[in-house]
């Protein structure tokens, strides 16, 4: 293709300007069976942070993707300041410096940062000058608020770090468009508010940034534009002080969710707790998280909410009840001590687990979703002692939890890793809640999904506690766990840091509590 | 903007999945083949006579053809070995030492109780080939079910430790005092020989490894067992989640393995040599594992390249007798088809 004249700072136009900076005209993106993009018309302005929302599945993906020059558009066309231009692969569109972070970083994590940032640069040559690059790492880190340290490796550093290494290799890059790809679901709450500010800075220099997001409250508090996309299509665009929460939600979904249903009934403080930790604690590599006397207890009818930012150790929590984990201290399950049990045991007696990766630890991506539908419980569709397998069965019951769970199934016949986030996180809440069990353990359990079905999740985990089980959430969403908890736990540097009726405590101090910055 | 088509994957490999197996098999060959061609063509001698000679040999007359089917036996023996850890997503280079295992467990029995009768014998053999194997390859997998020991290399050096031990037995206590100078056991007796089918030297061996292909499908496919197999192999963590005990079957399926290829090391010493000699394997545990790679792990595809590794493993003696070749000159072709299938698994499947 021709690559344009490429724009520099000076001829780049800013808001109030005619002339947007890269103009969609009639984008449509088919794939078989959906269309993905319908028609959809944006402008995109230098010097604007401009959210892109909508449900998933709703085609924001697609769209930016197209602009990426991942996927070529069946029609319409691309305009580069008024320019109609080509994007053929990204190649083409990072010639056009645009540049786009992806959801999964590509970083080699035994590398330093200046050497991976080498790595994406082009031309690069047979003896690398990395303290060249290191210096222009430092001078952009300053000058965006990125505080990323050039020399540090990529191991050592957290989600949020990572991600402003993919941003730092789009600045050396040149790029003047940045695309990022639900920017915010690897993140927690207080690198949100760091990357918030970082996009501040980048509009203060002119930049297009561009965010997908499907939540209102980031929208809202960065964007300068809304654009909300639904069913392929691009249902409009708002400036930020036209819109707010209600408008928005119509525009996303054509209607407002429901309220979460629950019975209203009272913790029963003498009930024999479901699990039980006391004084546990777990012993690790130097530098690494360990739990530090964690104690907690679920009883039956309870939703015992974890807050904390990520990596305070929930992973460690979660693994210890799984007994994956060795542990010092007690872990009693029901009315036994189980702290020597293996998971098929624990699971034989009633624990279910949402996990926080289904790709990774929930579902086997080659076995069909109704092959996974029978992972955690293997040996009630074992028929003639294990000699065959019953899968009439196992539809059977898929169709019945469906049915209680009221959450949209994907496709029994396909594998599961074809399957969107959305889709796999939805096999495993109608695997893991359709059935009664004692004790559910559930982290992030409405990551990746869409507004009513993160609703009908939320539901889903009242109605196991109304129905008598103990429920163990691990969320970073704090409106999440305030809506749904009876009690609050606040974990912070593998400890608890606090422990509150829900009712009895403000997002304030355990907000707090998860950063430690009050006692 | 000009528009493309695409067809989504699934799409694409419901139609296609067969084909794409047998093409995935296949290519290696032909790859393999033509590259083999270029060697001999250095070498000085005719591609296409040479071929023409090996086809000849095998498929030319009722005993060559005969012998590439006895050949196929210890190498379905081999490749289960290999194929049935692989599943979980276990290496096993031993399939070589656990043969000799197997046919060492195995030899004891003939060697002290010559006087049994052939019901007894021959069964008695085969679960004492098997639990020879079986304990072999289980050492490993016991190790690496630990976390101890990578099974890649345990596999790999017990292949020369159950070398040494065979030629320490047949050049010592198993030595037969009447063959002088040859390292081998005394003959066994009439009743420790595997029946033949018809006048050649094709065995009952060969049902006994199409039986345990058959049983490897049907537990693969069929059962409970089979079912968590994949789950570990699909996804080990996942697996370890749900509850299935991923040690247990590290070990159980290196014992099975191992097992299987004990028995084919009893087999090929019982019915084709009739005693224990060292060097009875022209490298069936190697070109097993080289067979199961090729297949996948698939059960048919295992028979079909079994079948077809078999051919050119009794090309060798052809290669010799007509085309005046040293015999391991084979050697190079099969490197090149290992080169090959490797090349291909490493090549990632293009992201849509």
């Amino acid at each position: 293709m021709s690559v344009c004249t490429i724009a520099t700072s000076e001829t780049i136009r800013t808001n109030d300007s005619p002339t947007p900076l890269v103009s969609l005209r009639g984008i449509t993106k088919r794939f078989p069976a959906v269309v993905a993009n319908d028609h959809v018309n944006l402008d995109i302005f230098g010097g604007e942070v401009h959210a892109i929302l909508g449900e998933n599945g709703s085609g924001k993906s697609t769209l930016m993707k197209v602009l990426y020059g991942y996927y070529r558009a069946d029609e319409g066309e691309v305009l580069f300041e008024g320019k109609p231009v080509l994007l053929e692969s990204p190649l083409d569109a990072r010639q056009l410096r645009i540049g786009m972070v992806f959801q999964n970083f590509t970083l080699v994590p035994a590398f330093t940062v200046a050497e991976n940032v080498a790595l994406f640069l082009p031309k690069l040559k047979i003896r690398l000058n990395l303290k060249t690059i290191a210096s222009k790492i430092r001078e952009v880190s300053e000058k965006y608020g990125l505080n990323i340290d050039p020399k540090a490796y990529v191991w050592q550093l957290s989600m949020g770090e990572q991600q402003k290494i993919e941003l730092i290799k789009l600045l050396l890059a040149e790029a003047r468009v940045l695309i990022f790809d639900e920017p915010t679901r690897v993140l927690a709450p207080h690198e949100i508010e760091n990357l918030m500010q970082v996009f501040g800075q980048l509009k203060a220099h002119n930049y297009a940034v561009l965010f997908i997001t499907h939540k209102l409250r980031e929208a809202f508090a960065s964007a300068d534009r809304l654009s909300v996309m639904r069913r392929g299509a691009l249902v409009g665009t708002l400036m930020r002080d036209e819109a707010n929460e209600p408008r928005v939600i119509s525009m996303m979904f054509g209607t407002e969710p429901p309220a979460i249903q629950r019975d209203g009934s009272k913790v029963d403080e003498e009930a024999t707790p479901v699990l039980e930790l006391v004084s546990v604690t777990t012993s690790g590599a130097a530098g690494e998280l360990h739990l530090k006397d964690v104690s907690l207890v679920v009883r039956p009818h309870e939703i015992v909410g974890i807050a904390g930012v990520s990596g305070s150790g929930q992973k460690e929590i979660g693994d210890v009840i799984l007994g994956l984990l060795p542990h010092k201290g007690v872990k009693r399950f029901t009315t036994h001590e189980a702290s020597r049990w293996p998971i098929g045991r624990l699971r034989q007696h009633g624990l279910s687990v949402i996990p926080e990766n289904p790709l990774w630890m929930g579902v086997v991506g080659s076995m069909t979703v109704t092959e996974n539908m029978a992972l955690a419980d293997r040996a009630r569709y074992a028929g003639r002692g294990g000699l065959s397998m019953n899968w009439t069965a196992v539809q059977q019951d898929t169709a019945k939890y469906q049915e209680r769970s009221r959450i949209p199934m994907p496709n029994p016949a396909v594998a599961a890793e074809t399957l969107s986030g959305g889709n796999l996180q939805r096999l495993v809440l109608i695997r893991e809640l359709g059935q009664h069990h004692k004790l559910v353990v559930a982290f992030y359990p409405t990551q990746a999904l869409d507004l009513p079905t993160a609703v009908a999740a939320r539901q889903l985990l009242v109605q196991a506690r109304d129905e008598g089980a103990g429920v163990l959430l691990i969320s970073e969403d704090l409106d999440e766990l305030f809506t749904l908890s009876d009690t609050i736990l606040v974990l912070c540097g593998g400890r608890i840091a606090g422990r509150f009726r829900a009712e009895e405590t403000t997002r304030d101090t355990v907000g707090h509590l998860m950063t430690g910055s009050v006692g | 903007m000009s528009s493309v088509v695409t067809l989504s994957k699934p799409f694409y490999s419901r139609f296609s999945r067969h084909r794409d197996t047998l093409l995935a098999a296949g290519a290696p060959i032909v790859i393999a083949l033509v590259g083999f061609a270029i060697v001999l063509e250095a070498y000085g001698k005719s591609p296409i006579a040479t071929y023409r000679d090996v086809l000849q040999g095998t498929f030319g007359s009722v005993r060559g053809f005969t012998e590439v089917l006895v050949i196929m036996i210890p190498l379905m023996f081999c490749a289960l070995a290999v194929a049935i850890p692989a599943r979980i997503g276990m290496l096993n280079v031993g399939a070589e030492g656990q043969l000799y295992i197997g046919a060492i467990f195995a030899a004891y029995v003939p060697l002290n109780w010559p006087g049994l009768r052939l019901q007894f014998m021959l069964p008695l053999m085969t679960l004492a080939g098997f639990l020879g194997g079986g304990l072999w390859a289980g050492l490993s997998g016991y190790l690496r079910a630990k976390g101890l020991l990578s099974e890649v290399l345990s596999t790999l050096l017990l292949n020369s430790v159950a070398g040494f031990g065979l030629q320490y037995l047949v050049f010592g206590v198993w030595h037969d005092p009447n063959s002088s100078n040859f390292p081998q056991s005394k003959p066994y007796p009439e009743a420790a020989v595997l029946p033949h089918i018809g006048s050649g030297r094709l065995h009952i061996g060969f049902m006994l490894a199409l039986a345990g292909v058959a049983l490897f499908w049907f537990v693969l496919q069929k059962t409970r067992w089979g079912y968590e197999m994949r789950a570990i192999g699909g996804n080990p963590e996942a697996a370890r989640r749900s509850g299935i005990p991923i040690s247990w079957y590290i070990v159980l399926l290196f014992v099975i393995g191992g097992g299987i290829a004990g028995i084919g090391g009893m087999a090929e010493t019982s019915a084709i040599q009739g005693r224990l000699r060292p060097g009875f394997s022209s490298s069936y545990g190697y070109i097993g594992f080289l067979i199961s790679w090729m297949s996948a792990h698939n059960p048919v595809l295992i028979v079909v390249m079994s079948f077809l590794l078999a051919v050119i493993t009794s090309g060798r003696d052809v290669l010799q007798i007509t085309q005046n070749l040293p015999g391991a000159a084979v050697n190079i072709l099969m490197a090149l088809i290992l080169f090959v299938v490797l090349a291909r698994r490493g090549r990632k499947p293009e992201e849509t």
